[in-house]
């Protein structure tokens, strides 16, 4: 199975001061703006074609929800869709179709992003609507209920039909004691039955304040237009200040926690989880943001592609028995919360989940004890080289990015000092975080058991195949 | 693996399935320059140069796709693409090399190659650094990845069991049944719906994959499309390699295939299942890409479920009953006539009512066909929208791949919107009448109460 590289993900985020060096006459830097209101702006040219990505991110998502209304942040983000006094239900829509443009919106746990690619001659109008629904959005009850509707045949579709969607939800909850990110982004299904129209106005209210927003273009336009019309649509809304927010700091764990998850399913899943540092501010390496650039470098060397360390172990079985049809190695570079270290796998086929556990800790262990060759380093470093110029192909990926490292509160010098301190890591620093972040004490197990009872249930199949007529 | 949850609002890869791989584009703003040759070898080559970033993405399909699977062997082109980085035999000065070191070989490159089979193509992409210093490693690599595929009997076996697991608990979604019934039902015996199985698998052989590869990956077969950074020379310097890597034998005629057999009734199939949602299909035999009312049905279909928040099956199913998250309709245009389909799923309880309230709003779509209204914010959204499909290296060359591969005329992309605009209400009626029979469908419910 091909896996992107989690450290091509990760480094999404720190690459796009390079574009200017051979071609200043298509690209230029990013630049950043504060509004009077104190709205951010983020506009970053690139003249290839004439269309542009807009967003607008706010700070606010699952993991600033409490208890009883979780899945508020996104449901809000669906009736975003539901008017203004201005602009009536679903007209948001069809005016951004109208003028040749592609439009949606996601929730995460760390922020709400709302984007449109559209022709360069259309982003002052979209930049208008946009304003419009960031300040004004309301509707009646009613439309509230349809899509309370829409939002739980979500859940169902994305989360109760899939056993590992379910799993992956509960080891979320086992990982994590105070801090919001034990929640599922999408709600738990009482709160959503649960949940009121006020409850959804509420948060609107307490978190959609420009000081608590970026707006982010990218495309073929002039720094100095665009930041005239953000003045004139987002800068007229009037500023509010942004909430003090609760620190919920999850408590520090004192050894492994465990979940067994059984599950209408044929294959096991394990994952192991562990609390490790990120990088907080890129301008201020410490020594912790330098382990969690070493964590970034494991996971690449571990599974950065077909055939790395984990892949060549358990799913080829080089060296011993195959003991898994998948592997992966991720650790998450950025977050507002507190990040993991995941290593998981589909064990193979009559393979006891527990030897696939202690495969993967001793793979880990490999490193600790023998390190890395300056060749896969290499190898890794090779891959950003490339990747740093084919990312430029795809200007909402470039906007996605500035949006990512606006919500983690990174400013935009950050990334080249981040890539200066990628680019140092050396394989003894990769040895170190191996042999000292993946104890149990940090540990969270996760096994979801296939339970053939469970399965007979759930799948009701028919006890031989339906005849299929052709009338 | 471990996912970092984001809860779009619109399943958009569902909505917008349409428009992948067929809604091409045409110049508004700027004619697309297409330079297009037949080399000594018989294949066909297509060039867009794209200065502005030094990378260049190559596209070689050639008449290798999954319609041409033995029934006893479905899946023989799939694994045969898959195998294709099991390994290389040493080929011109490269050395033999394992899966593993074939995968660092690309690494160090910093270059990109996968191979893959849909229903009717067998398709190679990669891409590359432009710099000198990494672009020679990588065409010599690219050009012993495709001259000399060992297809290891042992990575074979490795990847038939994975599949055979995956395949297994594939069977524990209700989606995997609903999507198994109506392929059967619509494609009837045609290839197109022939089945993937643990059992088709295990009568593959990897001397089976040799065969399949040698027969369809030809230079004469081959339509290849440049897109990057390169000029002429250029180009033939990148392709040219590839080419001779893939012999120069006199293609022989490959044996024609049926098409799909039109629905003669209705077919309308309950499956139990007991799932969250039940999963709802409709659907008959569509078009082929040669369809001369492709136009026409293109556009119709963005009004009736292509269109996302827009469309009338979203407003309503989605909007005005709260019935389901996803609901959309698209045409698979093909060689041959892949299906027309709508789809949704949403409360067991709820399926009678989805899927009447979709049957109506297909009924009335194929008697009326769209509203003048309508049809204007289709061609809105498509001719002011244009620009968006051809806006990165990456959609330039899906877009001319289409031409290469269909026939299409070089000037496709800059008459499209000319060939939008001119699409009338009566058109697109005429049209639907013609190819949808709402009283002749194919309807697949699994898991509804």
């Amino acid at each position: 199975m091909k896996h992107t590289s989690p450290l091509l993900k990760q480094l999404c985020l720190g690459l796009l001061a390079s574009a200017s060096l051979w071609s200043a006459s298509v690209w230029a830097q990013a630049q950043s703006f504060t509004l009077g209101n104190g709205m951010t702006l983020i506009v970053k040219p690139d003249r290839r074609a004439p269309t542009v990505a807009h967003m607008v991110w706010v700070r606010v998502g699952a993991m600033d929800e409490v208890d009883g209304t979780s899945g508020v942040a996104h449901v809000l983000e669906h009736m975003l869709f539901k008017g203004t006094p201005t602009v009536p239900a679903g007209e948001f829509s069809r005016r951004i179709a109208a003028l040749g443009g592609r439009e949606n919106a996601f929730t995460s746990r760390d922020a709400t992003a709302y984007h449109q690619q559209v022709p360069a001659d259309q982003l002052e109008a979209v930049m208008r609507l946009e304003a419009d629904r960031f300040a004004n959005n309301q509707w009646p009850d009613d439309e509230f209920v349809r899509e309370l509707a829409v939002v739980k045949e979500e859940r169902r579709q994305r989360t109760e039909d899939s056993p590992r969607a379910l799993f992956f939800e509960q080891y979320a909850a086992t990982v994590w004691t105070a801090h919001p990110y034990q929640r599922p982004i999408v709600g738990w299904m009482s709160d959503l039955q649960a949940m009121t129209a006020e409850d959804v106005r509420a948060f609107y209210r307490q978190w959609y304040m420009p000081a608590n927003a970026a707006v982010v273009v990218a495309g073929d336009v002039d720094v100095a237009q665009v930041r005239q019309w953000a003045e004139r649509y987002f800068g007229a809304i009037p500023a509010r200040p942004v909430p003090a927010r609760k620190p919920r700091d999850e408590p520090v764990q004192q050894g492994p926690k465990r979940i067994d998850y059984r599950a209408a399913a044929d294959q096991a899943v394990v994952v192991l989880g562990y609390k490790v540092p990120h990088v907080v501010d890129p301008a201020r390496i410490d020594s912790a943001s330098t382990d969690a650039l070493a964590l970034t470098l494991l996971a690449s060397v571990l599974d950065g592609y077909d055939g790395a360390r984990l892949g060549r172990a358990l799913v080829q079985g080089q060296g011993g028995p195959r003991l898994a049809d998948s592997v992966s190695a991720s650790h998450d570079l950025s977050g507002r919360g507190p990040q993991l270290f995941y290593l998981s796998a589909v064990p193979a086929k009559g393979v006891n989940p527990e030897v696939v556990v202690t495969a993967l800790q001793a793979q880990v262990k490999r490193v600790a004890q023998q390190g890395i060759t300056q060749a896969e380093l290499q190898r890794v470093k090779t891959q950003w080289t490339a990747f740093e110029t084919y990312k430029l192909d795809s200007v909402f990926n470039q906007a996605q990015e500035l949006g990512d490292q606006w919500t983690v509160g990174w400013g935009l010098e950050g990334q080249a000092q981040l890539m200066a301190a990628l680019r140092t890591i050396t394989p003894a620093q990769v040895q170190s975080v191996a042999q000292r972040y993946f104890g149990d004490e940090q540990m969270t197990v996760g096994v979801l058991w296939p339970d053939a009872a469970k399965r007979a249930a759930a799948t009701q199949r028919p006890a031989q195949a339906q005849p299929l007529l052709r009338h | 693996m471990f996912p970092i949850l984001q809860h779009r609002r619109l399943g958009a890869p569902a909505l917008w399935a349409l428009s992948v791989g067929l809604l091409l584009s045409s110049a508004s703003h700027a004619a697309i320059d297409i330079e297009h040759w037949t080399e000594p070898s018989g294949a066909r080559i297509y060039l867009v140069s794209s200065p502005s970033i030094p990378m260049v993405d190559v596209q070689i399909d050639v008449d290798g796709g999954s319609r041409r699977d033995p029934a006893r062997q479905a899946g023989l082109a799939s694994a045969t693409a898959q195998l294709v980085s099991s390994g290389v035999a040493a080929w011109q000065g490269q050395p033999a090399r394992d899966e593993n070191a074939l995968e660092e070989a690309w690494l160090d490159t910093g270059a990109q190659f996968s191979a893959d089979a849909t229903s009717d193509r067998f398709t190679f992409k990669w891409r590359s650094l432009t710099d000198p210093a990494w672009l020679p490693q990588a065409v010599a690599l690219a050009a012993q990845q495709i001259a000399a595929p060992t297809f290891s009997a042992a990575v074979w076996q490795r990847d038939r069991e994975r599949q055979i697991a995956a395949w297994q608990e594939a069977e524990n979604r209700p989606d995997t049944h609903a999507a198994r019934a109506f392929d059967r039902a619509v494609y009837g015996t045609h290839p197109y719906g022939q089945e993937e199985t643990p059992q088709t698998w295990r009568a593959i052989s990897v001397s089976d994959m040799r065969a399949h590869y040698r027969r369809s990956v030809q230079a004469c077969r081959a339509s290849i499309t440049v897109v990057g950074a390169v000029d002429k020379a250029g180009a033939q310097a990148i392709v040219g390699p590839m080419l001779s890597a893939m012999g120069q034998a006199t293609c022989t005629p490959l044996p024609a295939v049926p098409e799909v057999a039109a629905l003669r009734a209705a077919d309308v199939q309950q499956v139990p299942f007991n799932s969250a949602q039940a999963q709802v299909l409709m659907g008959q035999p569509g078009i082929t890409r040669r369809d001369p009312d492709f136009f026409p049905l293109f556009l119709g279909n963005y009004t009736l479920g292509g269109g996302g928040f827009v469309s009338r099956l979203t407003t309503e199913v989605r909007e005005k009953r709260g019935l389901s998250y996803s609901v959309y309709s698209y045409f698979s245009p093909a060689l041959h006539a892949g299906a027309f389909q709508i789809g949704l799923s949403t409360r067991p309880d709820q399926a009678e009512q989805a899927l009447g309230v979709a049957r109506q709003v297909l009924k009335d779509f194929v008697e009326q066909g769209p509203t003048e209204a309508e049809l204007q914010a289709a061609k809105d959204f498509l001719i002011k929208g244009f620009a968006l499909r051809i806006d990165s290296n990456r959609k330039l060359l899906d877009n001319v791949a289409n031409i290469a591969w269909n026939g299409l005329p070089l000037n496709y992309l800059d008459t499209w919107t000319q060939q939008v605009q001119a699409v009338t209400t009566a058109d697109i009626r005429r049209a639907f009448q013609r190819v949808i029979q709402p009283d002749r469908m194919v309807t697949v419910v699994v898991g509804g109460r």
